[in-house]
């Protein structure tokens, strides 16, 4: 009786999973051929800009399929790694470890930047001394081991009140960026208040007389009434306030950062690949500024065109 | 003689019918705290979202335009992995509950089962969502179907169903089996026809009130990458997708505010599902519960 019993329940157990297996190879890998598609993952900052370009893209050729995942820069490169994306989104430059597992893959890809975006450095509008910061002062406040704790302690001649600090969530594109240029290895304020949901660092520093925070411009275009925007002291000694003239001519620097899509050559064979980047391309300067990032200058555009036709030697 | 010293009584009186009145009012309390919340929360989304929410809203897809964006492709899409994660989450759920029920003989092996599933339905969704990451889209190389998406979901509320169903089952009377046993049915008999029917109304509002935890869960669907921008429908069980959630949270990390009541429009949908899917959960215990 028991035997009997076991032996049904693992027979079940074979089948369901058999048959699971069974469907996942069959389906899964012929539907891909067939349909026409591009399947793109990858930053959710980057996410915007393509989901714009999608949306024109689908409404002039309605039978391709352009969807579009959110999983964060890393994850985007995971899955372009294991061959399940066309391209793949990113807020930063692909890592060494990533290029080299691609490589280990026999993946060839090229990088194409397709926007700006000017990190900013907002206070709350009721602070009245704060008129600059240069990228020491910002490395001083928000490193933990510089141990600043009041405005005084940043310049002489500010207050001696209390700084409150607001920074994206270390998972972001833009936390990692930030780190690299303004804190450069430090390890960040341990009291800084960190969210993934740049909103809420825009809530919080408009809501604290004390604060400071840094994020996105299009957060801050969109809340350009409650907060108040620093200048940032550029390597030629100018303080230069984010805009959508200053972050494209490059004087904006060091908290500018272009925007990338990776496209796998392989996938690149494929017309509707190739059709859907080329529109991306071309496409990329107007949509970035219709979401609230900066376009590159055109030039980058006509290259990246140009090097593309180059890949597909068309 | 007198066994109440009334005079004590007296001079404890007043007191403990303050004591009396102030738990009350902390009860009272405790209970307006949570109403207040909810009343404020219900408030912000509805004066934000009310405005965008018309035909047009259930008939676009995303779009960058707040005011033509819509939920079509979420709506679908969680309807599609409610279709495959309901019959899934259900047969084996249930199934499990009766043979640990009814079947397995109560030794060490089994209450160790016992345990585990108690213990994964306190796991962390994201993990499963991990699980369905390697396993399902992966291994069996599903991709980031709604297949891949309904088998995890099925997974996240699986233990909860059998706990559920467990309860139910284990709250049918014993005359019921016995008198059925002395009818000369067999064991299978016994399930099918007695213990089954008195026991689905605690299953069915068990599993509907799981899968409306299921309908509003996000991590373990990003974790397995499901789309956050489709303009189409998906086809088959092989489709990308993209459900309420996701497209909720994406629409509230946007810069524009605009979104931002697009997106209370969009929770205001999902809430009316889950009022609608616990009002089937309570209908059917109301209707069916009183055969006992």
């Amino acid at each position: 009786m028991r035997k009997t019993k076991h032996f049904v329940l693992s027979m079940f157990i074979l089948l369901t999973l058999g048959t699971l297996a069974a469907c996942g190879n069959g389906d899964g890998s012929s539907s891909a051929e067939e349909e026409q598609k591009v399947e793109v993952d990858g930053s959710s900052t980057v996410f915007p800009i393509m989901e714009a370009v999608a949306e024109e893209f689908s409404a002039e050729n309605p039978d391709v399929k352009v969807p579009i995942g959110v999983s964060g820069t890393g994850g985007g490169f995971e899955k372009f790694i294991a061959g399940e994306t066309d391209i793949s989104n990113a807020s930063r430059p692909i890592k060494e470890e990533e290029k080299k597992l691609l490589e280990e893959e026999g993946i060839n890809y090229t990088e194409f930047k397709i926007a700006l975006d000017g990190l900013s450095v907002v206070v709350n509008k009721e602070n009245d001394w704060v008129n600059q910061l240069t990228v020491e002062e910002l490395n001083k406040m928000w490193s933990e081991e510089k141990g600043v704790k009041t405005w005084a302690d940043v310049r002489d001649g500010w207050p001696e009140e209390e700084i409150e600090f607001f920074s994206p969530g270390a998972d972001s594109g833009t936390f990692d960026y930030f780190d690299e240029v303004i804190l450069d290895g430090a390890q960040i304020r341990k009291d800084a208040a960190l969210s993934e949901d740049d909103n809420v660092l825009v809530q919080g520093v408009s809501g604290t007389k004390n604060g400071i925070g840094y994020f996105g411009y299009a957060y801050y275009l969109e809340n350009k009434d409650s907060l108040k925007v620093v200048p940032i002291v550029n390597s030629s000694g100018e303080a230069i306030t984010p805009s959508q003239e200053t972050i494209q001519s490059g004087e904006y620097e060091p908290l500018s950062r272009p925007m990338f899509i990776y496209v796998k050559h392989e996938s690149l064979k494929n017309d509707t690949v190739y059709n859907f980047t080329k529109y991306a391309l071309e496409n990329a300067g107007s949509m970035s500024e219709a979401v609230g990032y900066v376009a590159l200058p055109d030039s980058t555009y006509t290259d990246a065109l140009n090097k593309l036709d180059e890949i597909t030697e068309k | 003689m007198n066994l109440v010293d009334k005079q004590l009584v007296k001079n404890k009186m007043g007191m403990r019918l303050i004591r009396n009145k102030l738990i009350k009012q902390l009860f009272l309390m405790a209970t307006l705290f949570a109403i207040i919340i909810l009343g404020t929360l219900l408030y912000r989304i509805f004066t934000q979202g009310i405005g965008y929410l018309d035909w047009e809203f259930f008939l676009s897809f995303a779009s960058r335009f707040p005011e033509e964006a819509g939920i079509k492709a979420a709506i679908i899409g969680s309807l599609w992995l409610m279709a495959i994660t309901a019959p899934i989450s259900l047969i084996l759920g249930v199934g499990t509950a009766i043979f640990l029920e009814e079947y397995a003989s109560k030794n060490k092996w089994t209450r160790f089962i016992q345990m585990n599933i108690s213990n994964l339905a306190g796991v962390p969704s994201i993990v499963f969502g991990l699980l369905g990451l390697t396993v399902f889209v992966r291994l069996l190389e599903m991709g980031r179907s709604i297949i891949a998406g309904g088998l995890t979901m099925s997974l996240l509320i699986l233990p909860i169903i059998v706990v559920a169903s467990q309860e139910a089952i284990r709250s049918v009377p014993n005359d019921q089996y016995e008198a059925s046993f002395a009818m000369g049915a067999t064991k299978w008999q016994t399930i099918r026809r007695v213990v089954l029917p008195a026991a689905i109304p605690g299953i069915l509002t068990g599993g509907i009130l799981a899968l409306s935890r299921a309908i509003g869960e996000t991590a373990p669907l990003l974790m397995i990458g499901a789309l956050t921008f489709i303009a189409y429908l998906p086809e088959n069980i092989w489709s990308g997708f993209t459900v309420m959630p996701i497209q909720i949270f994406n629409w509230t990390s946007r810069p524009q505010e605009e979104f931002h009541y697009v997106a209370a429009a969009g929770i205001i949908v999902l809430l009316v599902m889950l009022l609608i899917m616990n009002s089937i959960a309570v209908f059917i215990r109301n209707k069916f519960s009183k055969r006992y």
